[in-house]
């Protein structure tokens, strides 16, 4: 003890008043550090909210105010291809998420759960093919969707998202069930459950966290793809969301429908919104507790 | 209620050996216990039986019929595990169901049986809970119901209580006694806490490195280990052992080793050279030195209130552990006298294999008498 005393440089203790300043500073530059953060990515769908409620020239005027003018969501609600490619989207987007999670779940069983020797191999191919650039892939894609007569078709989309999102969801999911308590699956496994079973009455029901996560983030990925939706879709009626979006035109070749544009933005990214405050509280709780001892 | 028979089981993990040719029997409603160090493969082979694992050699057979390739759920086991492995999103009523509800069981058929078993086990009232709403103790006695609602003929645990506190451990120890008892069932429970070996089991199974090293009543054990391994793995706080040098005199040998050990010894049956000594901590006193048949110094004296472990050090590489009854007289730092009687010695030759000595002999057969008695009063 005195030997700790004797090395220390005899500084005195600050009061204890001061600790309490330094401790209050600090959460005021915490705040305002989530302050600026918050600003930073809430404030261009801000800006989309208020540029879409201003008409005419009120568009080109810095008002920070939204004027609630609904006059382009009218109109927005009124274009048939507007509506048809939410439609495109929420059926590309949703097929997209299920089928890339029934896939990802199947592979990440075998690939967390079972032994075989290639599993390193897979699993590597699995990363490396999510790490190629969509531009890399478009051309050959180009082909192979026409080859399999897709072209133009909304199924197209849905099999070259997959490309993209199979390998993700695989990945978080085989994490999940290696690291999932092999007891649990033994004590099925005596109570006679076949591997289905398990899968369905054991694993399922408690991957719910892990499964929100994953298909929040294959919805989004499919919901805002723009290249491939571009290059494989001809048609207006066939068109996703963002590709509508972006062709646009306004009733001149020199008017650029700035407002109606900034209404749809706003309309697309609500159902996102909702998506994840639906699922955030299953992804936070951890359905595991309580599976073994702690 | 069934018979468990290995012969010549074998199980290696990518060309590693983990259990190598075990045979045993386990004969109809015996309570039988593994132990052994980590890694010593006992809850492999625990495994091996429930079906858990093929084995890659030999045969299992659970009441006399060959199950070596039936599924796990097919054997009639039931398995309990050192973590519980509840369903965490099952309630316990369904936990403890499940299985009969994976058989295909009627929903009301299912709910007597299990409502029957939870009043067994005295979690009726815990039935609408969740796992993670239960204590450890109550999760383990939910565990043992799943196993008991299967009406399993051969009931496996796998280190049950190792999770639970010691109080709580004693408790469901003995409530794990009286379930055998009730029920009759044939168990097989594997440990690494001695007490529970010895109060639990009819039999024990000493394993070391994936073999089986003695299969023997905990008296049987205790008095006459077969080899230094299973000695010192069998008692708490384990056996001393000092290594000696062996002369031969004609048909005795005269043993030296540390602390001015010298012992003339006749080893009758096996004649290998003695290499080892042992003796029991409870089988020393402390007596003045020179007076006993080792001297050493007083280094630490352990008081736990009911005994007292007394550490004495005898040369640089051999500290004997003396259990005592009550604190000795003598104090730290000095010498000391420990001695024993002849019959409380034991003698292993340079493989670890136990030798009979004169003196050893008249005990085990005392010994044996004893355990047969103990038998009949268990």
């Amino acid at each position: 003890m005195t030997d700790a005393a004797v090395a220390l440089p005899a500084r005195r203790r600050r009061s204890s008043a001061s600790y309490r300043l330094e401790r209050r500073i600090k959460k005021g530059f915490l705040v305002v550090a989530v302050g600026l953060v918050l600003i930073y990515t809430l404030f261009p769908y801000y800006w989309a909210i208020v540029s879409s409620t201003k008409q005419g020239a009120a568009l080109y005027r810095n008002t920070f105010l939204p004027a609630f003018d609904l006059t382009y969501y009218k109109a927005l609600y009124e274009n048939r291809i507007f509506l048809g490619s939410l439609v495109n989207s929420a059926f590309v987007a949703s097929s997209t998420t299920a089928l890339s999670l029934i896939l990802g779940i199947s592979a990440a069983y075998a690939l967390g759960r079972i032994d075989f020797p290639q599993r390193r191999g897979v699993l590597m191919t699995i990363l490396m093919i999510s790490i190629f650039p969509q531009v890399v892939v478009l051309s050959g894609m180009f082909e192979l969707i026409n080859w399999l007569g897709l072209y133009n078709r909304p199924s197209a989309l849905i099999l070259t998202y997959l490309l993209a999102t199979v390998p993700f969801t695989t990945w978080i999911l085989t994490t999940f069930i290696r690291e999932f308590p092999r007891e649990l699956e033994e004590a099925a496994i005596i109570d006679g459950c076949s591997h289905f079973r398990i899968l369905t009455k054991i694993l399922l029901p408690l991957m719910g966290p892990s499964l929100a996560s994953t298909g929040i983030l294959a919805f989004i990925l499919a919901w805002n793809e723009f290249l491939f939706a571009l290059t494989f879709i001809l048609t207006d009626e066939n068109r996703t969301v963002p590709v509508a979006i972006g062709l646009m035109g306004g009733s001149s070749r020199y008017e650029y429908p700035f407002g109606q544009i900034m209404a749809a933005s706003v309309t697309v990214t609500l159902p996102l919104i909702i998506l994840v405050l639906i699922f955030q509280r299953r992804i936070v709780a951890g359905l595991t507790a309580g599976a073994v001892k702690g | 209620m069934a018979s468990v028979e290995l012969k010549s089981v074998s199980k290696s993990y990518g060309g590693n050996p983990v259990i190598r040719g075990v045979d045993l029997a386990i004969r109809d409603g015996e309570f039988i216990v593994f132990v052994g160090p980590s890694g010593c493969g006992k809850s492999t082979l625990l495994r091996l039986i429930a079906g858990l694992v093929p084995v890659t050699d030999g045969e299992i057979s659970i009441g006399g019929e060959p199950v070596t390739d039936v599924p796990a759920s097919k054997r009639g086991i039931a398995f309990v595990f050192q973590s519980y492995a509840l369903y965490p999103h099952m309630t316990v009523a369904r936990n403890i169901g499940f299985a009969l509800e994976t058989l295909g069981l009627g929903r009301d058929a299912v709910r007597n049986k299990v409502a029957e078993v939870a009043k067994l086990l005295k979690v009726d009232h815990l039935l609408a809970r969740r796992p993670r709403e239960l204590s450890g103790g109550q999760r383990q006695r939910v565990a043992i119901g799943r196993a008991l609602v299967r009406k399993p003929e051969v009931f496996l645990f796998d280190e049950p209580l190792s999770n639970l506190d010691s109080d709580l451990r004693m408790e469901m120890r003995i409530e794990i006694a009286r379930l055998h008892d009730d029920i009759g069932t044939t168990m097989i429970y594997v440990t690494h806490d001695q007490a529970e070996a010895m109060t639990l089991a009819d039999r024990i199974v000493v394993l070391n490195h994936g073999v089986i090293e003695q299969v023997g009543s905990p008296q049987e054990l205790y008095h006459t280990p077969k080899s230094r391994f299973v000695a010192g793995f069998v008692g708490s706080p384990r056996m001393n052992f000092s290594t000696v040098a062996a002369t031969g005199i004609g048909a005795d040998w005269l043993l030296s080793g540390p602390g001015g050990l010298r012992l003339e010894s006749h080893v009758t049956g096996n004649r290998s050279t003695p290499a080892t000594v042992g003796v029991r901590p409870e089988a020393l006193s402390i007596v003045a030195p020179g007076s006993g048949r080792l001297d050493g110094v007083l280094e630490r004296i352990e008081d736990l209130g009911h005994e007292h472990f007394a550490y004495v050090r005898l040369d640089a590489d051999n500290s004997w552990v003396v259990r005592l009854p009550a604190r000795p007289r003598e104090d730290r730092d000095t010498k000391v006298g420990l001695s024993f009687r002849d019959e409380d010695l034991f003698l292993f030759d340079e493989s670890g294999a136990r030798l009979d000595h004169a003196a050893s002999h008249e005990r085990s057969a005392a010994a044996l008498a004893q355990t047969s008695g103990g038998g009949i009063a268990a």
